[in-house]
């Protein structure tokens, strides 16, 4: 979803909080039991629960503090959930495949216009843009099923290599890229020069 | 605002326990455990033996994870952990811009300020700017790589060892790394170096 949380490349935030407060993971007893809640609750896996933390109202989660944010977040889930046990947040995710990845090092790909309301591990701020994958990570549980109860479909992911221009156009910083992890389906081959127009104006 | 947050936390934590999903001792006993028993201790131990071991650096670029565990080091958090080395023409920087996605079993528990959301909108779109912020200046011919952590890879900068450390013993170097180094918003330097 578009959502509040997808904050990658958004302006205006200032300053990165520094200080005794900014150098903790907690400061109040309180943040270390929704921690310990949070791991051990079951009450979703680790994709569902992300996903309730994306579905808190926009200015909660800017104003709520990190573990304000995992407080509501339960609490939605507590709410949600029936009796039993939901999801657990820390088994591991590493699955494997039996059919080839589909892209490769050194492929040029495009990251696909893919759009969803529920939960997705892609940055809007890839969206469209081209790079080219600099690892291939191995198979994955999928996140955007996983996170619905529509299992866990697992999926081949990538390390894809983006020029800081490709990203940010003008505003970009000198040599600079950025690297991000995409699950398979939202991505595609860069397409064959002359074979589609207007596909050229971000990248040379 | 933190004392409702405080009572909210205690009825959840009834409401669960209620429901046989928690008890206060097990919260207690992962707690402890992350505040503890994991922490950046755990990191600068990897990066003092690749510093002095070149086999063991060489294993850790290729497989971060399997030469991690080799120390002992592995867990939730842990899956894949891809090791990147900060050289004089390369500095790496590690983001989470959807989340808070971080090494726990090298690092432990992000700080407050990794969770911010201005570092997360931030870090992959002006990473010279947030460096710069953190004290670290880079001329313009150092590519800066930045790793958002979108999936479940994980990612550890091995900085570069100062000049000057030739002579220290790899528990004097590993007092010297800090977490921050390890995240990328740092470099790491010897007082006593000379350099």
């Amino acid at each position: 979803m578009d959502g509040i949380h997808d904050l990658g490349g958004r302006q205006g935030f200032g300053p990165i909080p520094r200080g005794a407060a900014a150098e903790s993971s907690f400061t109040a007893d309180w943040q270390r039991r929704v921690f310990g809640m949070s791991l051990i609750g079951r009450l979703a896996n680790i994709d569902a629960f992300r996903h309730a933390v994306e579905r808190l109202d926009p200015v909660l989660y800017l104003t709520a503090g990190y573990w304000g944010r995992w407080l509501a977040a339960l609490e939605l889930l507590e709410r949600e959930s029936d009796s039993g046990a939901q999801g657990d947040a820390t088994g591991s995710p590493v699955r494997t495949l039996d059919r080839p990845p589909r892209f490769r090092t050194g492929d040029c790909v495009r990251v696909r216009d893919h759009r969803t309301n529920g939960h997705t591990r892609l940055p809007g701020y890839v969206r469209g843009r081209r790079g080219v994958v600099l690892l291939e990570q191995g198979a994955w549980i999928y996140p955007d099923t996983h996170a619905h109860g529509e299992g866990e479909q697992p999926q081949y992911a990538y390390a894809v290599r983006f020029e800081g221009r490709e990203l940010w156009g003008q505003t970009a910083e000198a040599t600079s890229f950025v690297h991000v992890d995409l699950f398979e389906p939202y991505l595609e081959h860069c397409p064959t020069p002359g074979l589609e127009s207007g596909s050229e104006e971000r990248s040379e | 605002m933190s004392d409702d947050l405080a009572i909210r936390a205690e009825a959840l934590e009834a409401l669960l326990t209620e429901r046989g999903l928690v008890n206060a001792e097990a919260i207690d006993a992962v707690v402890s455990h992350f505040e503890n028993d994991l922490g950046p201790l755990n990191g600068a131990q990897v990066v003092a033996r690749a510093w002095t071991d070149p086999a063991y650096r060489k294993r850790l670029l290729a497989d971060g994870t399997r030469a991690i565990a080799e120390l002992g080091f592995e867990g939730p958090q842990g899956d894949k952990i891809v090791v990147v080395e900060n050289t004089p023409e390369v500095h790496n920087l590690v983001v989470c811009t959807l989340c808070s996605c971080y090494p726990w079993p090298v690092l432990g528990l992000p700080p407050a300020w990794y969770k911010s959301p201005a570092y997360r909108a931030r870090a992959v779109r002006e990473p010279r700017a947030v460096l710069q912020e953190f004290g670290v200046e880079l001329a313009d011919d150092v590519e800066v790589r930045v790793w958002d952590s979108s999936a479940e890879i994980r990612y550890l900068v091995l900085p570069a060892r100062p000049a000057g450390s030739e002579d220290l013993g790899i528990e004097a170097l590993r007092a010297l790394v800090s977490r921050d180094a390890m995240i990328g918003v740092a470099t790491v330097t010897h007082p006593g170096g000379g350099a």
